[in-house]
């Protein structure tokens, strides 16, 4: 039972980092249809950005406790991932947003590459430690072991969630985003400014991706030039299984996913009699999807959009 | 039915696409090198070519296409490879490359009907994801199937297959006819360029086809195409098969080409790139597609030999990774051909038109 309740947790916490870069994802798609391949990269440089800061400010004989270097990491990561998401629309997706629905796929594939190599020319290939500046307590929870990390992972990110709800529902921006996402052009005409609103998508989705970034690097005690691409995956898949461009979707497909993937990695073994391990917990990921999306096509909690002739 | 001047643009042609490979192993310091670059150049004209029928004609988003190059690399492999010869039948071994050929495009085409059939309900990026993930699980599998039986050999790979033999010639050794020796890398031109004339032909012949044209009114509207009395489900299916099998030929023959496969060249990259190829060519007309794989697969490699000395005159010095560098400039000219050209470097008349009328529509 423990061990159940401790591949929960540990499905919980990831799935919580994957909900968050799936909400950047869906929030782009929601608008403008667009899967923006490059939103993995900005995970990845927001990591990159903290952990450099907290070596920077470590090196020059701060002494902090460790979450407030983290926070201050943070501080310096979350502008540049705000100033790079909204650079990268503005270059790479708006002058296409006209054209058809493939030639903005490739340059966010082309700006994911650039990021992608950029990110080696100044941090290299190697792996890159997180500092060990955080506690390691470790709790017990009926008989499940969690740390101070993970709760404070599973805690911001609801945190972050709920604020995001928040933004949307209740606020006038929220409300130019909802309009801008169901209608772009009926929405320029009632006075909503498409090109702000836009813009804010991005700014809101990238500082989201920094953090989630920080939270993978923390959490796996590492970050890398390329971690970029197999999280933003992940996390894509996440927004499609709970239904694309759904804020609630992304949040529910998130968390299954992160769920899924712990528990397969977990008994895929002991289920199959050791035929296929715990390597194949990616498998499962993409098999789950695959079930899913054949009965229900448009996620989970997707809207059925009626066939546009 | 054709001009004289088509005829002797044609001949020209077919005698420059004779020449080349010596024109390159004379002309070059390292020309062996470029040759194995150019014959890699054709096996990505048959990929793109065969992802082009799933994309470009019927307008079916695929991310995962090069699982059926994967396949078809592999089913190579294994009958052509020591790796299984204990345990297969020996008449299934070292088949003719024909029927190897053939082999290889049956398999590939049966998963492309594996992967279209769950699918054929899912439109647009929920179709792109779940081909993806096919992709990936396609590649999990081949990277981990050493165990508890050994099929793929895991992440090591393939190693020692056989080279193509032709009517008692081996394509693994030199061969010495009028006078001039023919290595491997230019017996492989010709093989390679052959087939990929064919893959040419069967796309030129299907596009005018009535499956052609059934492709095309899918991609437009797959309503409208259903009420004319196509069977959309079939059609489709078609066309997941047809663009899968191309995949699975190419794939045959990289696997000979190459001498040894390993999950690591058929990664998820891989996919993308064939679909750059499409898209930055120009969506669903052939020579544009040629064009785009001829570009994407060439670029880097010229990259990769002018980026040093490039670095030297700008900098005076290496500056930076000359990898990383030269990725970097692809990925830029990626995102400037694709906003200054958004329908492709050479796009079908049709669509350049319809192009044309957004700029309109958008100046009105």
């Amino acid at each position: 039972m423990d061990i159940f309740l401790q591949q929960i947790i540990n499905g919980l916490v990831v799935g919580s980092i994957y909900a968050l870069i799936a909400l950047g994802y869906t929030m782009v798609y929601g608008i403008m249809q667009l899967i923006n391949f490059a939103h993995g990269e900005i995970v990845m440089i927001g990591a990159m950005v903290t952990i450099t800061c907290i070596n920077l400010l470590i090196g020059a004989g701060v002494n902090l406790p460790g979450p407030l270097l983290l926070l201050a990491g943070l501080l310096m990561a979350i502008p540049i991932s705000m100033l790079l998401g909204f650079t990268i629309e503005r270059v790479a997706y708006r002058p296409l947003r006209r054209a058809p629905r493939l030639a903005p796929l490739i340059t966010a594939i082309g700006v994911s590459i650039v990021l992608q190599q950029v990110a080696m020319l100044i941090w290299g290939r190697n792996y890159r430690p997180f500092p060990q500046i955080l506690p390691t307590t470790v709790h017990d929870f009926f008989g499940a072991a969690v740390t101070d990390l993970q709760i404070a992972i599973v805690i911001l990110s609801l945190v972050l969630m709920a604020g995001l709800f928040w933004l949307i529902e209740k606020t006038r921006l929220g409300r130019a985003m909802r309009a801008t996402a169901q209608n772009p052009e009926v929405a320029g005409l009632m006075g909503v400014n498409i090109n702000t609103v836009i813009s804010m998508t991005f700014i809101i989705g990238s500082s989201l991706g920094a953090v989630a970034g920080v939270m993978v690097a923390a959490n796996y005690d590492q970050a890398h030039a390329y971690m970029g691409f197999m999280i933003g995956l992940k996390a894509f898949t996440a927004a499609v299984l709970g239904g694309i461009g759904n804020i609630g979707g992304a949040v529910v497909g998130g968390l299954l996913l992160g769920i899924i993937e712990s528990l397969g990695s977990g008994y895929l073994g002991d289920l199959t009699g050791g035929f296929l391990g715990s390597h194949y917990k990616d498998i499962f990921a993409f098999v789950v999807l695959i079930g899913v999306l054949v009965f229900r096509p448009s996620g989970l909690l997707g809207e059925r959009v009626a066939e546009r002739a | 039915m054709q001009s004289k001047k088509q005829i002797i643009a044609f001949a020209a042609l077919a005698v420059v696409l004779a020449i080349l490979p010596w024109a390159i192993t004379g002309g070059f310091e390292n020309g062996k090198s470029w040759l194995r670059a150019v014959d890699f150049a054709l096996l990505y004209i048959m990929l793109a070519l065969g992802l082009n029928i799933v994309v470009g004609f019927a307008g079916l988003l695929d991310l995962g296409y090069i699982a059926f190059y994967a396949v078809g690399a592999y089913s190579f492999a294994l009958l052509n490879s020591p790796h299984l010869a204990h345990v297969l039948p020996a008449w299934l071994m070292n088949p003719p490359l024909l029927v190897m050929l053939l082999i290889a495009a049956c398999v590939a085409g049966v998963f492309g009907v594996l992967l279209g059939t769950p699918t054929l309900k899912l439109r647009g990026d929920y179709l792109a994801i779940v081909t993806l993930g096919f992709g990936e699980i396609i590649r999990i599998f081949l990277n981990n199937l050493d165990r508890p039986v050994n099929i793929t050999n895991g992440p090591q790979g393939i190693n020692n297959i056989a080279k193509v033999n032709i009517a008692g010639y081996d394509l693994g050794r030199p061969i010495e006819w009028f006078g001039i020796v023919f290595d491997t890398v230019h017996l492989y031109y010709y093989l390679i360029l052959a087939f990929c004339c064919l893959i040419i032909f069967v796309t030129l012949r299907l596009q005018r086809s009535r499956i052609g044209r059934a492709w095309v009114a899918i991609r437009e509207d797959e309503i409208a195409a259903n009420a004319m009395g196509i069977n959309t489900r079939n059609v489709k299916l078609l066309a997941f098969a047809m663009g899968a099998s191309f995949g699975g030929v190419s794939g045959a023959l990289f696997a000979s080409f190459q001498g040894f496969v390993s999950p690591e060249s058929f990664v998820l990259m891989e996919s993308i790139m064939v679909l750059c190829m499409v898209v930055l060519g120009g969506m669903g007309h052939i020579p544009g597609v040629i064009l785009g794989a001829i570009l994407v697969s060439i670029t880097p490699e010229i990259l990769r030999d002018v980026i040093n000395p490039l670095q030297s005159a700008v900098f005076g010095k290496r500056l930076f990774d000359p990898e990383n560098l030269r990725m970097l400039i692809f990925g830029l000219a990626m995102i400037t051909i694709m906003l200054l050209r958004p329908e492709g470097l050479w796009p079908s008349k049709r669509r350049a038109r319809e192009f044309h009328e957004h700029d309109e529509e958008a100046k009105a």
